[in-house]
């Protein structure tokens, strides 16, 4: 028997009624149901952190969760960040200047775990950067990079 | 990587996930945190047939002093230990450990029931529980039960539960006069598993005679190792360096029996326990002297 159940749930300030499957991850559902595909799905175990999102305002791993769990509650990805390409978040414009991804295919999920970690943490040392930044896999850059750019979006942010 | 088909529910009272899970018995799973099950229903490892979803139980989050007590609701988020004030107050230790639990991202999702209940012998929580000698209530349709911690990990991600049951709360002694803690572990990166991890307690008289001590091991058996011998080396002992050494090898030569993994042989995962007991134990010296 496939149950399919009626879910409302906000997605970047917008409302979204749609019938799922229980078994569809919230990440799956973010991409596939609602076409934004700016969240990542790397693992799909928890452990590399490409899809995650903002869950009523706080991190969380997308494919840790389904998406009748999302019914009424408040989510928003990485397409949420930025109006629009001209007008970047200054976590954006960090990592683009401070050269903080080579493929990207990590960064919408550090990017996400980056928004409430520098609210709670406004002007962080290094260490508690790198410490924040562990929770996500990047092949490419050796993280140097990124932290740089976590650096300058905490000046930015000020 | 997709999750095999299930029957979902989510009721909103502990009456009602009662009622729903007992109904399904074996065939059905709790969904607390999600993030622990939720990897294993991905790779298909565990399959269960109905998911009673715990998560609109609101009734289980909350953490509350009561009498000589701390009382946690199991489905408190592991981030709610994390920046709740009575943690740091009460149980310093847990304040200490929740910190190694996996990433905020993770944290933000995992709750102190579900970890319990997954009895993960490489995980924080079981360890704490048996360290602090929590009481778990534990509730069926016919009623309730309280299993100490010590009784309740029987093995590897087995617990006592009975079928039916779900628990619903622990509760914390948070009378601990005299006396320091450690929660220290290895891993190879920060928030991953540890390769071994001790929790401490020791209690210290005005002589600076040991009485009670609580020396518990992750990832160093089929669940929460306590090294009982090596804890009663130190009842009624001055802590040394010398006696910290033959606590230290009777815990990792003798007590524990970690298994290896890809990260760490046997071998040196009681090299390691050896040196973190070690450093537990002085620190748990030094704040046994600070709180008194």
């Amino acid at each position: 028997m496939t149950q399919s159940i009626p879910i409302t749930v906000t997605v970047n300030e917008k409302d979204y009624r749609r019938e799922v499957e229980p078994r569809m991850l919230l990440s799956d559902f973010l991409r596939h149901e609602l076409g934004l595909t700016g969240t990542h799905v790397g693992c799909e175990h928890g452990v590399c952190g490409a899809c995650t999102i903002l869950f009523d305002g706080e991190s969380a791993r997308s494919c840790l969760m389904f998406a009748v769990q999302a019914d009424g509650h408040n989510i928003t990805t990485v397409e949420g960040l930025a109006k629009d390409k001209d007008n970047l978040h200054p976590l954006q414009q960090s990592f683009w200047e401070a050269h903080g991804l080579q493929c990207g295919y990590c960064t919408p999920g550090i990017l996400m775990s980056m928004i409430p970690f520098l609210k709670q943490h406004p002007d962080p040392t290094e260490e508690e950067i790198r410490h924040a930044l562990s929770g996500n896999l990047c092949r490419c850059t050796g993280y140097q990079h990124i932290v740089d750019a976590v650096k300058l979006a905490a000046e930015k942010m000020k | 990587m997709k999750p095999a088909p299930f029957e979902y529910h989510a009721p909103d009272s502990i009456e009602q996930a009662v009622e729903l899970y007992s109904q399904y018995n074996d065939e059905a799973k709790i969904l607390a945190g999600g993030q622990s099950l939720v990897p294993a229903m991905n790779f298909r490892v565990v399959q269960p047939s109905v998911l009673v979803d715990l998560n609109r139980v609101s009734e289980l989050s909350y953490i509350r002093e009561d009498g000589d007590v701390l009382r946690i609701g199991s489905m408190a988020r592991e981030r709610h230990l994390e920046f709740d004030s009575l943690i740091p107050k009460w149980a310093p230790l847990l304040a200490e450990a929740v910190h190694f639990i996996a990433h905020p991202q993770i944290r933000n999702r995992g709750t102190i029931g579900g970890s319990i209940v997954n009895a993960d012998p490489a995980a924080e929580l079981p360890v704490l529980m048996v360290a602090l000698n929590a009481r778990l209530k534990a509730k069926n349709k016919s009623g309730e039960r309280w299993i100490s911690a010590p009784d309740f990990f029987v093995g590897m991600f087995t617990t006592a539960l009975e079928p039916d049951e779900i628990l619903v709360e622990i509760e914390l002694p948070v009378s601990f006069p005299r006396t320091g803690w450690s929660f220290v572990e290895v891993a190879p990166r920060a928030g991953d598993y540890a390769m071994m991890g001790v929790a401490a307690l020791v209690t210290v008289d005005e002589a600076g005679k040991c009485g009670n001590a609580k020396l518990v091991y992750l990832n160093a058996g089929e669940g929460p190792v306590e090294a009982k011998e090596a804890e009663q080396l130190l009842e009624g002992e001055a802590l040394n360096d010398e006696l910290m050494e033959s606590v230290a090898v009777k815990a990792s030569q003798e007590e524990i029996n970690p298994f290896g993994n890809i990260h760490a042989s046997p071998e040196f995962q009681r090299h390691l326990a050896n040196v973190l007991t070690k450093k537990a134990l002085k620190q748990a010296l030094q704040r046994a002297g600070e709180t008194s």
